[in-house]
């Protein structure tokens, strides 16, 4: 099969986690001819020199002004002059909030399916199955599609492997007229830290309630440096004034699957394990030894997260020298 | 103005989800359900528009069986003025682009200025429906939004993107707008407020009644089954022991076996 893949930047910058699609692409299609990548930005030649030998032989490239800023009407005109010249019966992305905002509208500009936040996907012939997690990953669900002349599917990211080592990567420079944009991209600002974002952290760590202030979670932000780690909350931190939105873990927060998730003072709510539950390693630090986020962790410690995460601190500095 | 906001029947946050016994459907019987969490964002939306712009009619809809009329009644008792339950007899296992084209329709009919929905529904998880209502509609979406002004019929809204990112967009009615927690802290239904609001309009309207041709609502995308999630084996629970002791415990587990640090 012919899989298109959207490649993801900002501030002309790869999102790596197009990788994954990358290389998922190339793995369904059988061969880098059959794989063509898109990206679309203001500047974007370093990101389509990047690309080569990740899985597609050919890079459809669409820069310049108007694609500076994400604009949902310019950036899926982009995509679906490549989708023109390349034909392909898969559309590939990733589950982020720009694969997420355009996917949708193509799909139905085409009237086609689309599956979304993948955590498997295969070809039966021609056409896709892929599991799917709903209920906020209380139970997955096998799609398939029919009566679809073109399949759009995007990945949750770090879920797939970003392996592929073959694709010549060629440029084809894609001429795309503005949209007829029904809104207008005022600025794209940026509000907190350079601290990589939940959805995408391979090392998470979080605070509950009983941390019991704003100024308490500078505990897990020291932690945090050390290893790189992004510092995320529980709703219940949240709403308690003590986190940000952004920060929140869970149902009505993130969905996260980092490779490490270390849950400092969180007892395990439903809603919140429902956020997180896919992390590759769980470590709990909780004084109630019946809290129900031990019975998810790895490994767990029954201590006071004031006591153990200091120390925990200090170790993981020593670890890194 | 007239403000059609969407609501969608989900199972409550805390519910267990259990697969049925041939594994193509999600049991229903014992579940709670609720008003989508992040519609009631979108309703106090709505509210708070027609509060500061006299003369806004707020419409709250659903598409469903009968079951959804108590909660599109909890959105009128929010202060929504009329309800809409677009019914579904007769459409078994739609897909979220064949919804979105009856929800479209209903669009239509009733001559919104501005549709609003919740950013995503916490059962399905697709976040599909604003994107496609926008895209059937040929209207401006803005979905994941956190911030919305409106001045006359010209908006200024805010998305959350990654990463720290605020999108901020400028466009001018009609638009589709996705809520998202932040954008407002809903209103409580009071008691008193439900009475009242089984006494204000209700319209009930079936596929007839709406311009769509049923054969364009085949499904493309299928549920072939459910399974739950894999069980995690049970982890190394360390307790009762010096604490730095635990740590160094785990921190090597992490190292050595879990080879994640």
């Amino acid at each position: 099969m012919k899989v298109l893949v959207f490649i993801e930047q900002r501030e002309n910058k790869l999102k790596k986690a197009s990788l994954e699609a990358l290389s998922t692409a190339r793995k369904l299609a059988g061969s880098a001819a059959n794989v063509a990548a898109v990206v679309v930005g203001g500047s974007i030649d370093g990101i389509t020199a990047e690309l080569k030998n990740h899985g597609a032989d050919t890079v459809f490239a669409v820069s310049g002004a108007t694609f500076e800023n994400y604009n949902i009407f310019n950036y899926s005109s982009a995509v679906e002059q490549a989708i023109k010249s390349f034909s392909p019966t898969v559309v590939l992305g990733m589950a982020t909030p720009m694969g997420r905002d355009v996917f949708p509208r193509l799909a139905a500009r085409h009237n086609a399916g689309i599956a979304t936040d993948l955590i498997e996907l295969k070809a039966e012939g021609e056409t896709l199955v892929g599991l799917k997690p709903m209920y906020s990953g209380k139970a997955y669900a096998e799609v398939t599609f029919q009566n679809s002349s073109i399949q759009f599917a995007t990945l949750r990211p770090n879920v797939f492997k970003a392996d592929a080592s073959d694709g010549a990567a060629n440029v084809s420079k894609l001429e795309v007229a503005a949209a007829d944009s029904k809104l207008k991209t005022v600025e794209i600002r940026k509000d907190k830290s350079e601290k990589v974002d939940l959805t995408e952290a391979t090392i998470i760590i979080s605070g509950g309630r009983s941390l019991g202030s704003a100024d308490a979670f500078k505990i897990l932000n020291e932690a945090a440096d050390v290893i790189g780690a992004t510092v995320g909350a529980s709703r219940a931190a949240v709403d308690a004034g003590y986190a940000s939105h952004e920060m929140q873990v869970g149902q009505t927060g993130k969905t996260v699957n980092p490779n490490l998730y270390i849950a400092a003072g969180i007892s395990g709510s439903i809603q919140h394990m429902a956020g997180m539950r896919t992390s590759k390693v769980i470590v709990a630090i909780n004084t109630d030894p019946e809290a129900p986020i031990f019975k998810i962790a790895n490994y767990g410690i029954v201590a006071d997260l004031f006591q153990a995460v200091p120390l925990l601190t200090q170790k993981l500095k020593e670890l890194r020298g | 103005m007239k403000i059609l906001v969407f609501l969608k029947k989900t199972p409550d946050t805390e519910s267990k989800i259990q697969i049925s016994s041939n594994n193509t459907a999600i049991e229903t019987n014992d579940v709670k359900f609720i008003i989508n969490p992040y519609d009631e964002y979108a309703i106090e939306e709505a509210i708070q528009i027609k509060e500061k712009n006299p003369g806004t009619e707020v419409v709250i809809a659903s598409f469903g069986d009968e079951s959804v009329r108590e909660l599109i009644i909890k959105g009128l008792a929010m202060g929504g003025d009329r309800g809409l339950l677009i019914s579904n007899e007769g459409l078994a296992n739609l897909d979220s682009l064949a919804i979105a084209k009856v929800l479209a329709a209903a669009v239509k009919a009733e001559k919104a200025d501005l549709v609003l929905v919740g950013k995503q529904a916490i059962d399905d998880d697709n976040m599909h429906v604003g994107p496609m209502l926008g895209e059937i509609l040929d209207w401006a979406h803005v979905n994941v939004v956190s911030k919305l002004v409106l001045d006359g019929t010209n908006a200024t809204a805010e998305r959350e993107a990654e990463g720290g990112h605020v999108e901020v967009y400028k466009f001018a009615l009609p638009a589709v707008i996705g809520a998202n927690k932040g954008l407002n802290n809903p209103r409580y239904a009071a008691l008193p407020g439900i009475m009242k609001a089984k006494k204000k309009p209700f319209d009930v309207k079936k596929l007839a009644d709406l311009v769509i041709d049923a054969a364009q609502l085949q499904a493309k995308v299928i549920v072939k089954a459910y399974q739950y999630p894999p069980q995690k084996p049970a982890g190394q629970i360390f307790k009762g022991e010096a604490v730095d002791a635990m740590v160094a415990k785990v921190v090597k587990l992490l190292r050595e076996e879990a080879k994640v640090l």
